[in-house]
């Protein structure tokens, strides 16, 4: 099922379901296998079709896709065929999908990065920047060339300066709870019935912020550590909480005083800080239901109920 | 909006603790509920605002003993950023089940970190119990020093306690004199970011406590989420509490929610005020 499938490309018979969050108690049988078969059947009609497209990256943001765990079985048996993706699937060229996860930024001087990169935006319903170098650049920002066996390889933009991304997921890498809750809710979104979909939308909104500013050819949403600074403290809204010195990965932030001091020397321009704080955006419909949405994402992640 | 957000229960509680009671804020509902905790095994430690380098700053720090829970008992009226230290909890101390106690700021923040846990791997997971306090707003080190040095005219180093209420703010020096000053003098020294907060009674607790609604001595609780509940069933049927329903006290809760009716309107026209600062442009709303 999904994700073994994939890789030895078993070709399973099985009645088509039209209920895919529905327990998977005993795993069926494999009827039949056929190795010789190119094509797989989807085995569940609704899933949403994913991929993994990779950039100027470390594959970290991969490695934090494997990091759900068992969970990443669950989201490709119930919720997601992987359809394209460097180390798991043997496609070549990026096919139609519904939703693309793009690890990694953009290569300038590398021809093929910038084709990859609108054909991602051309054959993807849904745009996901996953990670730091993806949303904002990250560490390829402090790129400047000269390297074997590139030297020519020299500059980096995050993928929103060259196509329009729907979902920003910062972070480096990425926390894969994070990933977790994104996928449930992009199904959710995209197959689920209208409170469903209302959820989701709620939940997605402030990433999809995110990506919309990222988008913009002005924003002046590069900086991260800055953004902390730019947009919460000299807004007047910070309070001293510590949620961006405990989310930093680099250890660039410590609480002065009870306010953030960012050694700028330090911040590797990941996102993590600014999108983590309760002061960039912050929804009372979505993070005060908190009991009911962690409650049925654990629920939609354990459908067996163990 | 709702003033005081969900909750199962409420009731005015104190700990059965006398040791605890001693230098405890109020009722001592904070201390009690992590010292049960942690020698029940609901918790393996506790993120609590601990003595700092200076006197009366507090630091957040991850107490595993009754005894560093006891330290950092009472209120000290100026920031300590708890969550600052909710990774260290997990990957430095190695706890699996974490209590962390909060103003409703650092409760909104603490529930955005579990929904979108952005670099916090596998640690929101890891909370056990969140304890939120009330709070109106809250001071840097600094205004807190001008307050009790400046204006209430007590050294820093000679203070025994802090409180406010009553409409005052109060200093107790460790010689048993106490100073007072109009809570009015002291609006202009409140932290800046606390004027766009939309909460009061720490909405997004598991349980929620503060003195306001209860008399001397004992602390207004609210029973929040499903976690709280068990926990909080736990405590008082083991003794650790001595509760009475919030009914049956003065000033009760009509007085719990005209401050927070107070607090949240007001904040809300701050909002719509910022949204207009400048010639057709203002400030950002972080609730949008």
């Amino acid at each position: 099922m999904g994700l073994l499938s994939l890789i030895f490309g078993r070709k399973e018979k099985k009645p088509v379901e039209v209920k895919p969050p529905q327990p998977v108690a005993t795993p069926k049988p494999v009827a039949s296998v056929k190795q010789e078969s190119h094509k797989e059947e989807r085995p569940v009609s609704n899933k949403i079709t994913l991929g993994h497209v990779h950039m100027s990256g470390c594959i970290g943001c991969c490695v934090s896709i494997a990091d759900t765990y068992g969970g990443l079985f669950t989201l490709l048996d119930n919720y997601a065929d992987l359809v394209y993706s460097l180390t798991l699937v043997d496609v070549r060229h990026i096919p139609k999908m519904d939703v693309a996860l793009v690890e990694g930024s953009v290569c300038l001087q590398d021809e093929l990065s910038i084709e990859e990169i609108k054909e991602t935006r051309e054959r993807a319903t849904v745009v996901v920047a996953l990670g730091g170098c993806s949303a904002y650049g990250n560490i390829t920002r402090f790129s400047r060339g000269g390297q074997f066996n590139q030297p020519q390889h020299e500059s980096y933009v995050p993928i929103s300066k060259l196509i329009d991304v729907d979902v920003y997921i910062p972070g480096c890498a990425p926390n894969p709870e994070v990933i977790r809750n994104v996928a449930v809710m992009a199904y959710l979104l995209l197959k689920g019935n209208d409170a469903q979909k209302k959820l989701a939308t709620a939940y997605l909104a402030p990433l999809m912020a995110l990506a919309k500013d990222g988008s913009r050819i002005e924003s002046d949403s590069e900086a991260c550590g800055c953004d902390i600074m730019l947009k919460v403290i000299n807004q007047g809204l910070c309070m001293g909480c510590g949620t961006c010195a405990a989310s930093c990965p680099v250890f660039a932030i410590s609480m002065e005083y009870g306010k953030p001091n960012i050694d700028r020397e330090m911040c590797i321009k990941c996102g993590a800080c600014y999108s983590s704080c309760p002061r960039s955006f912050f929804s009372f419909d979505v993070c005060g239901d908190y009991e009911n949405i962690l409650g049925a994402i654990t629920a939609a992640m354990n459908p067996g109920g163990n | 909006m709702d003033m005081l957000g969900k909750y199962k229960t409420c009731v005015a509680a104190r700990s059965t603790s006398s040791e605890i009671l001693k230098s405890s804020q109020d009722g001592g509902i904070v201390t009690q509920m992590f010292i049960y905790a942690l020698e029940e095994g609901i918790i393996d430690g506790a993120i609590v605002a601990g003595p700092g380098d200076e006197p009366w700053k507090p630091k957040p720090m991850v107490a595993t003993t009754p005894e560093e829970i006891l330290a950092a008992r009472g209120t000290r009226y100026n920031i300590s950023p708890n969550m600052a230290v909710i990774k260290e909890s997990v990957r430095k101390y190695g706890l699996d089940k974490v209590g962390i106690v909060g103003t409703p700021c650092q409760m909104q923040a603490l529930r955005k970190a579990q929904l979108y846990p952005v670099g916090m791997r596998y640690v929101t997971d890891k909370i056990a119990l969140a304890m939120g306090i009330f709070c109106m707003e809250n001071f840097s080190y600094q205004s807190m020093k001008q307050i009790v040095e400046d204006h209430c005219n007590v050294d820093l180093h000679s203070l025994k306690k802090t409180d406010i209420g009553k409409g005052k703010y109060w200093a107790y020096t460790n010689r048993g004199a106490v100073s007072q000053i109009p809570l009015k003098v002291t609006h202009k020294y409140e932290q800046p970011g606390c004027h766009v907060c939309l909460d009061y009674v720490a909405n997004m607790g598991d349980i929620s406590t503060g003195s306001v609604g209860s008399p001397d001595g004992w602390s207004t609780v609210f029973v929040r989420s499903t976690n709280g509940d068990n926990i909080w069933k736990k405590a008082v049927e083991a003794g650790v509490f001595e509760v009475k329903a919030i009914d049956s006290v003065k000033p009760g809760l009509d007085l719990v929610t005209k401050l927070a009716t107070e607090k949240i309107t007001k904040n809300q026209k701050e909002l719509e005020h910022r949204a207009k600062m400048g010639v057709n442009k203002g400030l950002r709303n972080p609730y949008i």
